[in-house]
């Protein structure tokens, strides 16, 4: 009998040896006689049992982890392929209270079906959404997903349906649909999962937006750092085109809507929306002064919708289960779930997408199990390289948007970097500083200069030159940056600054000599 | 690049390559970053004299395909090494004792960000995330990914890749 065994290709699970485990499962098993057929997944976001092998057994998903190449003809030989005892079983994945805890609904087929598998996708609810679409029209979908309460995940949680409907009512003629997959955040890889692990759920949910707002071209903005996610989202368009699900007559429907990915080419500013969309269009990404907003002009001029990835791969599950069923989850102003991503020096990391309302704590320490280094945690930073570093006295605050926003702190794309009581917070305050300065599109002073003369500061600091008075030259240029920098990158780097500063004070007092 | 490395001029064959690729792309909807991409994915590098064949044949000025080509870190003017090692300088990594890892490949190699090694073999780069943040620090060699990196595993991988030797 042959026996299904599922190794992730995601490139989490890549860097951690997935390919050599998928090579050595096959020789392996061909030289014992065994047949197995070897299929390939996303990861399940539980990076720290990464390579994680599953075995499809009368039980359920049998899962092995973390596995080594090394551990491959051991594993075959104590029963692997019947899901037998080893001190690598996991049990049965989906009741690993990690997981099993988890309300999936963006990444509910992430790790559980072959990426490139149309079958599989439609067997796991795919394409519910888009069918729905067709039924109710443009108008009534753009109405589910104003009322789903569905805010933008790429960080600015703009409400997607508020701009949906502001395109909409944009004159006839072309019209744009644009994916921001220019996932720059460090701590961030939801949509580099979500390509990975379910491509056709944005090509869907860019699919949905077309016929929403009668637009007929969409492009995915991706970039060139993650390779694995553009041949599989490259393989997943051609196969959607192929089966009617793209092209001049989508599912018979008589809409026509296709996608192009645009690569981009190492700037991190070009996930700011304006940058994105002069890159697309072949320039220097440099930020567009708004107004007018990009639905209204957009690329190429023309109305355009910017969502982010994990915004466009929510759109099926709003219209497949209906906004009413969306909107229950979360709390407040943050409906729905929110794919958080735990990163850094944390003993579990990985994806825990939830309800919004899950504290920090909760976060770090019931998913994260503390730091990986064993030591106490001094810092998480929420929301990339722009948002603010939390000392453990705010730990307890909601990860939604209002209450971080509150304490001056930013949901940004959901990703939580953890750092343990080694860290140097005026390093991490230099380095926002100097990473400001290196993306920085130079179309406006206060992030071009001001982050080179924060960093020169803040180095100063370090190497106890004139302290106090360099300590109140950042502050200013911090107030300078934030009020008067044209877009969210000369804007909010100095958050992490500001909040090392006011919650770190002690790693900058001990550089004052006699302090 | 190194310094007073001299860029080659380019030959007859490789001035066909990019007037080819400009005329595969140039119909495109804003074709100019596309076509650098092809140019580079083909020659190693944007070399200085595509910038006006470019521009010629797309009817911009060289300032502005100059502008574009310098504008984004992945483009560049100069070849690298045979083999690229990229680490990640992004905060999750840094959290992971990043900035040790890079200071040991700085050392072991002789070079610093941005440089090749002498014999030509190796130019070692900063990323700035490569998504892999549950697994830091994280790096590429060549188009391979590689998570949870310690000194003594990325020596190993470099003395793997071959012609470099830590």
């Amino acid at each position: 009998m042959t026996v299904t065994v599922w190794v992730p290709r995601d490139a989490g699970a890549l860097a951690l040896g997935a390919e050599a485990i998928a090579r050595e499962l096959l020789s392996a098993a061909r030289a014992s006689g065994a047949a197995i057929r070897l299929r390939r997944n996303g990861s399940r976001g539980l990076y720290w049992l990464e390579p994680l092998v599953e075995v499809e057994c009368a039980a359920g998903r049998i899962a092995y982890g973390p596995v080594t190449e090394r551990d491959v003809p051991e594993l075959l030989e104590k029963g692997l392929l019947r899901g037998d005892a080893h001190p690598l079983r996991l049990g049965n994945i989906e009741e690993l209270p990690w997981l099993a805890s988890q309300q999936r609904l963006t990444f509910a087929r992430v790790g559980r079906i072959d990426p490139l598998d149309l079958d599989d996708y439609r067997a796991h609810g795919g394409y519910r959404g888009l069918l729905r679409a067709l039924e109710i029209g443009s108008a009534a979908t753009v109405v589910e997903v104003v009322d789903s309460g569905l805010r933008g995940r790429g960080g600015a949680a703009f409400p997607t349906g508020i701009k949906w409907q502001t395109v909409l009512k944009q004159p006839p003629g072309q019209r744009y649909i644009t994916c921001n997959a220019d996932e720059g955040d460090s701590g961030t890889f939801s949509d580099r999962m979500l390509m990975e692990g379910d491509p056709f759920s944005v090509i869907e949910g860019m699919t949905i937006a077309g016929i929403a707002v009668s637009a007929t071209c969409g492009y995915i903005y991706l970039r060139i750092e993650y390779p694995h996610a553009f041949r599989i989202m490259s393989a997943a368009i051609a196969a959607a085109r192929q089966a009617g699900y793209l092209g001049n007559d989508v599912c018979g429907s008589g809409h026509a809507f296709d996608i192009e990915i645009r690569l981009g080419a190492g700037a991190y500013i070009c996930g700011e929306e304006t940058s994105m969309l002069e890159s697309i269009e072949g320039r220097r990404g440099e930020i567009r002064v708004r107004p007018p907003l990009p639905a209204e002009k957009g690329l190429f001029g023309a109305p355009t919708v910017v969502n982010n990835v994990v915004t466009l791969a929510t759109v099926p599950v709003v219209l497949a289960s209906g906004a009413a069923a969306y909107r229950d989850f979360g709390q407040a102003r943050s409906r729905g779930t929110l794919p958080l991503q735990l990163a850094g020096n944390v003993r579990r990391g990985g994806l825990v997408e939830r309800a919004f309302g899950l504290t920090v704590r909760e976060l770090l320490y019931d998913y994260g199990g503390g730091s990986a280094s064993g030591r106490p945690i001094r810092a998480a930073q929420i929301g990339g390289p722009l948002g603010a570093y939390l000392p453990a006295s705010q730990f307890d605050t909601p990860l939604e948007y209002e209450a971080l926003a509150a304490i001056g702190a930013m949901l940004g794309h959901g990703g939580v970097v953890v750092f343990d009581d080694t860290v140097d917070m005026l390093e991490m305050a230099k380095y926002a500083m100097e990473f400001c300065a290196h993306e920085s599109c130079g179309k406006c002073t206060p992030c071009r200069i001001g982050s080179v003369r924060g960093a020169e500061a803040l180095g100063n600091i370090a190497r106890g030159i004139n302290p106090e008075g360099n300590l109140v030259l950042v502050e200013e240029l911090c107030d300078t940056m934030v009020q008067a920098s044209l877009c969210g990158l000369g804007g909010m780097a100095p958050f992490p600054v500001q909040s090392a500063l006011k919650h770190f004070s002690e790693d900058f007092r001990k550089r004052v000599p006699g302090s | 690049m190194n310094p007073g490395a001299a860029p080659k001029p380019i030959t007859q064959a490789e001035r066909d390559e990019i007037l080819g690729i400009v005329t595969r792309h140039r119909d495109r909807p804003g074709p100019l970053i596309e076509i650098l991409h092809a140019v580079q994915d083909r020659l190693g590098c944007i070399p200085p004299e595509a910038v006006p064949l470019i521009a010629g044949a797309l009817n911009q000025s060289r300032a502005e395909v100059h502008g574009v080509v310098t504008f984004y870190h992945h483009f560049r003017t100069a070849p690298r090494g045979r083999h690229v090692l990229r680490l990640c300088r992004a905060e999750a990594c840094q959290s992971m004792r990043g900035r040790a890892l890079e200071q040991h490949a700085m050392r072991s190699l002789g070079i610093g960000l941005g440089e090749t090694t002498p014999d030509g073999g190796l130019t070692l780069e900063a990323v700035y995330c490569l998504g892999l943040c549950a697994c830091s620090p994280a790096a590429m060699i060549d188009d391979e990914v590689h998570g949870r990196l310690t000194p003594e595993r990325l020596d190993g991988l470099l003395r793997e890749t071959g012609g470099v030797k830590p």
